[in-house]
């Protein structure tokens, strides 16, 4: 194999000689492939992404300062995207606001796996009442009405990002516990486990040596798609006014801003509403084209 | 053998073993009053049936099966004379791998799949025998050279999916040996391969076991397996041992009904093309609910009242090494009488 594999790495030098791949391997590359729209939405988070890290080095117009020159200004070269009702930067605004989405999307869904993965593992291998527990666990999370809950605590607790953060973190535990649990239970049969059994490892080797790397896969797997859900509770959250305070820009805020302009000038809450949209649609299709690769049926069959 | 009179105990002593599975439909009687003993570097075969018990004898006695209360135990496992059933979880687990090893069923599923074959092997060495991480790597190709597959060093970098299922099956039994077991279960090592590869994996099980005078309990459902392979033979039956003694005797005096129709049923290549298989006829019982007296009694060709009432005890009659649980055996050498227009 070791050969066959640099013998591949060999040939793929040239490349340029047989561009239609017709052996069996490559074939399978072929259906390995993430296809156009994966690297289309890889590049629309890209872009957020690089956007966003860019206000650390580019001045960009203050989010916060008003123009009280432009109005509900259209868009401009000095204001690309427009100004609010308060003379606020859009595009401005905009970036910043990504800002928040994206620290919130890229850190609770890890707290939220971590803390799904225990009770998963735990459920999936032990079964028997640790299982029951963590069921009752996860169905309570998810007998509360979710936002009800999220505004009671960020309402007593106050509304700062570590809250906000530690709130969302928590909807994504249900989700995270189920995938892990799923995974363990389908691996835990496997003879490898039981053979460790017999080599005498403990459980709790067993546990994160054996079956949390074959579990993880799928669970990160699927943590792109959380983002996406991270995001929009967050905008959510905020447009119901318990997310950030108000001067910090978020996207939901923005649309509830422009909520009240909806008549006068659409384009306040259309704006922030379309990169909502595009960035929770890029992380669902990355997510999803991730998943596909993962999921056991799909690729066991 | 058992009549061996050495101070020292044998290696591994079963006595009156039953494990029973508490199932929402009732008590399977998976394995019901075992007792056998096995010495040092001997090979005992364990056949029967699927279903007869086999495999949860084997997990009783390395005790990795399920501990939420729904299995039930009773009976004594001396290993060197320390019952295993009474040592705490965490000396079994010193025992397991160390004194005890396993080789299952299906290479395919045995190993890890995200592992490196190399990582499996050195865990266990430096886990377990307290290695360094460069002495683990250097053993770990030792085991993988020795167990016949070649280019050990290349092989260690490799995932299980590169390779074949007999050479998963030889890395299962690399990591049985990693840490010099006194025992080796091997749970029916070459159901899952094919017929020349059966023949190499058993040829290497007879091979380590010689080179470390290990013991080794062979789980499986061919005779032919057992008559090549074993020194001493264990038949079991829905749960119960019925017949044991040295394989030789066994393949040229069955005395249980059972074990000559396992016998007759297997296939010769002397028969004719097209010759009926002798299937026994009927199903093994239910172990959720097993008829009173010999469990056989309902498929035995020779079967008689008492046969249907009273459960006969494993004795042996006039060889003390051959024992065998049936109250109308066959007689020695050749067919009962009352066998004459029975089983063909």
């Amino acid at each position: 194999m070791a050969d066959t594999s640099q013998l591949l790495g060999n040939l793929r030098m040239f490349w340029f000689l047989g561009r239609r791949g017709s052996t069996a391997s490559e074939r399978i590359k072929k259906k390995r492939k993430f296809g156009v729209i994966f690297w289309l939405a890889a590049s629309w988070i890209s872009i957020m992404l690089v956007a966003t890290i860019s206000t650390n080095f580019i001045t960009f117009p203050d989010p916060l300062s008003q123009d009280y020159n432009a109005l509900s200004a259209p868009w401009s070269m000095d204001h690309l995207l427009g100004t609010d009702h308060l003379g606020r930067d859009m595009f401005s605004r905009i970036v910043f606001g990504a800002a928040t989405s994206f620290k919130i999307a890229f850190t609770s869904p890890f707290i939220g796996m971590a803390i799904g993965l225990c009770l998963g593992l735990s459920a999936g291998y032990f079964r028997g009442r640790v299982d029951s527990a963590v069921s009752i666990f996860i169905d309570s999370i998810l007998a509360f009405p979710n936002i009800v809950l999220a505004i009671a605590i960020l309402f007593y607790a106050g509304a700062n990002i570590f809250n906000l953060v530690m709130v969302i973190a928590f909807y994504t535990i249900p989700q995270f516990t189920r995938i892990s649990r799923a995974n363990t239970m389908l691996y835990a049969q496997r003879e490898f486990v039981v053979a460790a059994r017999a080599q005498g490892a403990s459980h709790l080797r067993i546990l994160l040596r054996e079956l949390l790397p074959n579990v993880i896969v799928p669970v990160a797997a699927y943590s792109l798609l959380i983002m996406s859900f991270t995001i929009a509770l967050e905008g959510t959250l905020s447009f119901l006014g318990v997310g950030l305070p108000p001067p910090d820009p978020t996207w939901g805020q923005m649309i509830s801003d422009g909520v009240e302009e909806l008549e006068e000038d659409a384009f306040i809450s259309m704006v922030p509403s379309f990169f909502m949209f595009m960035t929770i649609l890029a992380l669902n299709l990355m997510g999803d084209r991730m998943r596909q690769f993962t999921d056991v049926k799909a690729s066991s069959a | 053998m058992a009549d061996n009179q050495s101070i020292e105990p044998p290696l591994l002593e079963v006595n009156n073993l039953f494990t029973h599975f508490d199932t929402p439909r009732g008590i399977a009687h998976a394995v019901d009053g075992v007792s056998f003993t096995l010495e040092r570097g001997r090979t005992l075969g364990i056949v029967g049936e699927s279903g007869s018990g086999k495999s949860v004898l084997s997990r009783t006695i390395i005790d990795i099966l399920a501990k939420d209360g729904s299995v039930l135990h009773e009976g004594e496992i001396l290993f060197e004379g320390r019952d295993l059933r009474q040592l705490p979880e965490k000396e079994m687990r010193e025992i397991r791998g160390r004194e005890i090893a396993m080789v299952f069923q299906d290479p395919m599923s045995s190993l890890n799949p995200v592992k490196k074959i190399g990582k499996q092997i050195t865990e266990v060495l430096t886990k377990r025998l307290g290695m360094t991480k460069q002495a683990a790597k250097l053993r770990a190709a030792e085991l993988i050279d020795s167990v016949g597959i070649p280019d050990a060093e290349q092989q260690l970098t490799r995932f299980p999916m590169h390779l074949s299922g007999g050479m998963r099956q030889r890395v299962a039994i690399a990591i049985a040996m990693a840490c010099e077991p006194k025992l080796l279960i091997a749970d029916e090592p070459t159901t899952a391969l094919d017929v020349t590869i059966q023949a190499q994996i058993l040829d290497l099980l007879r091979e380590q076991q010689r080179e470390r005078d290990m013991s080794v309990i062979l789980i499986t459902h061919n005779l032919g397996i057992v008559s090549g392979y074993t020194d001493d033979v264990a038949v079991m039956y829905a749960g119960r041992i019925a017949e044991r003694c040295g394989t030789d005797e066994l393949i040229a005096h069955p005395r249980m009904p059972y074990t000559e129709a396992l016998m007759n049923s297997a296939p010769a290549l002397s028969d004719p093309p097209h010759t009926r298989l002798n299937a026994i006829p009927g199903l093994p019982p239910n172990l959720l609910n097993v008829p009173p007296g010999c469990r056989f009694h309902a498929r035995c060709p020779y079967v008689q009242d008492k046969c249907k009432s009273d459960m006969p005890e494993l004795l042996a009659e006039d060889n003390p090494a051959h024992t065998f649980a049936c109250w109308h055996p066959l007689a020695n050498g050749k067919a009962n009488e009352v066998a004459s227009g029975g089983i063909q």
